[in-house]
């Protein structure tokens, strides 16, 4: 034992980051699921008891799970699915069938699939059905065991349901809440959404047969308990890895990191903005990207650059890329917008106030024909910093189209401090308040 | 320079030529490869890239993916008018062309992702998998469950997959109104002054030292700095002038370090190669024969838009001037410029401050076709009948577009008219008439 470690001990720093790149990794971008669902463990034995019920007792529920998105509702889902299959009996006689709204965009699709993932395709042969509920009743049926009277129990997970309650006539979601009511086959119906007002949405008739049991999913830990969660992702679990020191000397680096003050304030700004795992995760992957060789740790500046990464202003990242025609173009727009509280314009009006500035100066190195202004303000138009107010683009010419500006006053005005080498009489035309 | 891009999870000398493909977007690439980690590893679910055209978003992951030789399917939403070609793609880039021929036709979502989990399943991925979506804007047109279900493709097929998107616009303008799964969001910030002079210095002409050409670069990018900053045109530009540029020196008129007399002999050529070629008005061709004519003729070289004119019948030229009137001029001014003995009217009651010069910046107003004909018959010099051919003439004009209807077009008895024509083209047609329109404008008065 003692000499296997000391064997291991060995391993060469590259290894350890690799492997650590890989374990981490599998953690935050292919979402692995923790050992125990952390902030909803009430919910996790809520459902895991409904649908032991289903799977053992064969009793029909249906239920929603509603939440934020990246709150951890599919997470929840599948550590309670995973749990269930370990009884013995679930696991010999549960059915699954997993659908979701952003892929069985109708109620045929969603049959196919059903079907599909029944392994009833034999069964159903070139059979013609009169209508949708004959055609679930079949598959149902066709799941009855020869020797019992009672069905299989099957499992309907249905992701992004909201999406379900825009199919013609809602008939996929009335079937099986209908079959969920009436004592036919034991069918579980999970929906999960990120929609709260989900109810809303159903039919009355489909309403009226869903049982309305639905579990929430508002992950609002405390800040002491969002900086543990931080550190337990980042850190790793004994065995993890083989070579132990570097483990645990991974693990005491994880520990410091999460006590500096700076990356406390920078997390608790992200702490603030948003509480969910998602984010949380783009937030130390770009921080675990950054671990490498010849840097074998995060270090509190790793994770203040990925926090600045996080919360970088896209629209003034591409304002600083505009030639200085389309920055004096916008601000021509923004004074415009001062002046006349947000009305639209057009490239006329635009092209004047630009022509105003212009006459002010002595020297026209700015001196452009209408076309190229054309063509820079075509350019704005197509980075949909511009949008014109109604698409009937037909009817008017280019240079009449009204047009609206989607950017802030302050944007512009922080895209301008920070562009390089931005002539001053440029700065002051915008600084000063009325064209 | 080649020291960011070190990844264990690569060969060195494969990095070495990565880094030699890609100048001034080391820190890009360098960042980009960290993200996706060694092959085997799983890379972020979706990783959104936007930045300016041309700022190498698309030739950077070429190269990387190319060069480093990881398995990747690049789509141009352009290219795919539909999904099924888009998921096509996908699929023989990955599986081959069996896998790709298991599509259905018009295959939906469902389809795309249940071939792929089967696929994957049979062979499942050593190395993460890239999905690479160029003009990625075009994704939000098609089906609207297409984006957020290639967010989370990871997910949905239970793969080592990531996709990339590509775009100019930001991530904001993107986002469903229901939200979806975020991607990871990487900027590409445009080329600096002096990276584009680097770059654009690296294809020069072999028969000339580096010195003249930089030179040459640098006196391009005084001229077209200000208004374009995308490399491929800049770089277009640049090929399309050079040979003008060094003409003097063929001539043995000036030395190659002479670099103010080249700038003199260049600068009015490359102002009008703005006014042309770069507004595409005429294609490179055309622009060099343009400059062949130009020796011979020593006439001033022109863009399309200068010499655009269309033969027009006398009258409707008129009609056209008539409808231009009717549309930037306020209807009670119209008695002030067509009636003779019109009266006193006073000054500063007729010039209303606000109205004045704001018809033209506003545009076209519409008019009812009586005072198009009121206006046509007081400016035309000749008496004319009101006859069928007149009428004909205004319909023709609408279907040139010169004039737009604005009315319903059942709407027989009294149709509404807009002018469609910008001011410099009326001032052309107006000269070929000898009709000063300038007089008879409200604006400038």
């Amino acid at each position: 034992m003692s000499k296997r470690k000391a064997r291991d001990a060995h391993l060469p720093v590259g290894e350890c980051i690799s492997q650590v790149q890989e374990i981490l990794r599998k953690r935050l971008c292919n979402q692995q699921l923790p050992d125990r669902p952390e902030g909803v463990e009430a919910q996790h034995k809520h459902l895991l008891e409904l649908l032991k019920r289903t799977a053992v007792h064969g009793e029909s529920n249906s239920v929603l799970i509603v939440g934020p998105r990246g709150a951890g509702k599919t997470m929840l889902l599948k550590c309670v699915l995973r749990d269930l299959l370990m009884e013995k009996e679930a696991q010999k006689n549960l059915l699954q069938v997993h659908l979701n709204g952003l892929l069985q965009t109708d109620d045929r699709i969603a049959l196919q699939e059903m079907t599909r993932q029944l392994h009833l395709e034999n069964v159903v042969g070139d059979k013609v059905f009169g209508s949708f509920a004959e055609n679930l009743n079949f598959l149902l049926e066709a799941l009855k065991k020869g020797d019992r009277s009672s069905s299989r129990p099957v499992l309907f997970v249905l992701d992004e349901f909201d999406l379900f309650a825009h199919h013609k006539n809602q008939t996929l979601l009335y079937n099986l809440f209908d079959v969920s009511q009436s004592a036919q086959a034991p069918v579980a119906v999970v929906g999960v959404t990120c929609r709260l007002d989900v109810l809303e949405l159903l039919e009355k008739r489909v309403k009226s047969r869903f049982s309305h049991r639905q579990i929430h999913v508002l992950s609002n830990p405390t800040f002491r308990q969002y900086l543990e969660r931080v550190q337990t992702q980042l850190s790793l679990q004994p065995g993890d890895l083989p070579d132990d020191k570097f483990a645990q000397h991974w693990n005491v680096s994880i520990k410091t990191l999460c006590e500096d003050k700076s990356v406390e304030e920078a997390l608790q700004r992200h702490y603030n903005s948003s509480k969910d795992f998602r984010s949380n995760h783009m937030l130390l992957m770009l921080c675990l990207s950054r671990v490498s060789v010849a840097k074998p740790a995060i270090k509190p500046a790793d994770l203040l650059e990925a926090s600045r990464m996080c919360f970088i202003d896209a629209e003034a990242n591409m304002l600083h890329g505009l030639s200085i025609l389309e920055l004096c173009l916008i601000i021509a727009m923004k004074h415009l917008n001062d002046l006349y509280e947000g009305e639209p314009f057009n490239l006329q009006m635009v092209h004047n106030e630009f022509k105003k500035f212009l006459q002010r100066k002595s020297n026209s190195m700015y001196n452009f024909e209408q076309p190229v202004i054309m063509k820079a303000f075509e350019h704005l138009q197509q980075l949909e910093m511009i949008r014109p107010v109604d698409s009937s683009t037909a009817k008017t010419q280019r240079e009449y189209q009204l047009m609206r500006l989607m950017l802030d006053h302050t944007q512009v005005m922080e895209a301008l401090q920070k562009y390089p080498q931005c002539p001053t009489d440029v700065k002051q035309w915008a600084m000063s308040a009325f064209g | 320079m080649s020291a960011l891009l070190q990844h264990p999870g690569y060969e060195e000398e494969r990095l070495q030529t990565v880094a030699k493909q890609l100048p001034c977007r080391e820190v890009q690439a360098g960042m980009l490869l960290s993200l996706m980690g060694q092959p085997h590893q799983y890379s972020y679910p979706s990783i959104f890239i936007y930045g300016h055209q041309s700022s190498g978003k698309s030739h950077v992951l070429h190269v990387l993916l190319k060069e480093l030789e990881l398995p990747h399917a690049t789509v141009s939403c352009v290219e795919c008018v539909s999904v099924a070609l888009l998921f096509e793609q996908v699929l023989l880039s990955f599986f081959g062309c069996v896998a790709a021929s298991l599509l259905p036709r018009s295959p939906s979502l469902s389809d795309f992702v249940r071939i792929y989990r089967q696929q994957s399943s049979q062979s499942p991925a050593k190395q993460t998998r890239y999905i690479v979506m160029e003009k990625a804007e075009l994704l939000r047109d098609s089906n609207a469950n297409l984006l957020p279900a290639l967010l989370r493709l990871q997910e949905l097929v239970e793969d080592n997959v990531s996709v990339i998107l590509l775009s100019e616009i930001v991530w904001d303008r993107f986002r469903p109104n229901t939200g979806c799964f975020e991607p990871l969001l990487l900027h590409f910030p445009d080329y600096s002054k002096g990276e584009l002079q680097h770059i654009l210095a690296q294809d020069r002409n072999p028969s000339y030292s580096d010195e003249f050409y930089s030179a040459y670069i640098n006196i391009l990018l005084g001229v077209f700095y200000s208004v374009c900053r995308d490399l491929r045109e800049l770089r277009h530009l640049a090929a399309l002038n050079f040979s003008k540029f060094c003409e003097p020196l063929a001539e043995g008129k000036v030395k190659e370090t002479d670099t103010h007399k080249l700038w003199r002999n260049i600068e009015p050529h490359l102002k009008k190669a703005m006014q042309t070629v770069y507004l595409r008005e005429v294609s490179s061709l055309q622009w060099e024969k343009m400059q062949q004519m130009e020796e011979k003729e020593n006439g001033a070289l022109r863009g399309l838009s200068a010499h655009t004119h269309v033969e027009l019948p006398y009258y409707s030229k008129f009609l056209l001037i008539a409808a231009y009137l009717a549309s930037f001029n306020p209807a009670r001014t119209d008695k002030r410029f067509f009636v003779k003995h019109h009266g006193k009217i006073k000054k500063t009651n007729f010039l209303k401050k606000n109205e004045k010069t704001s018809n033209h910046l506003l545009g076209p107003k519409p008019f009812p076709l009586d005072r198009l004909l009121a206006i046509f018959y007081s400016v035309v010099d000749s008496r004319v009948a009101p006859t069928a051919s007149i009428f004909s003439q205004i319909s023709s004009l609408v279907t040139l577009q010169l004039l737009t209807q604005v009315s319903h077009s059942e709407q027989l008895d009294a149709p509404k008219y807009k002018c469609a024509v910008s001011m410099d083209f009326i001032c052309a047609i107006s000269r070929t008439v000898n009709f000063e329109i300038i007089k008879y404008l409200y604006d400038f008065l």
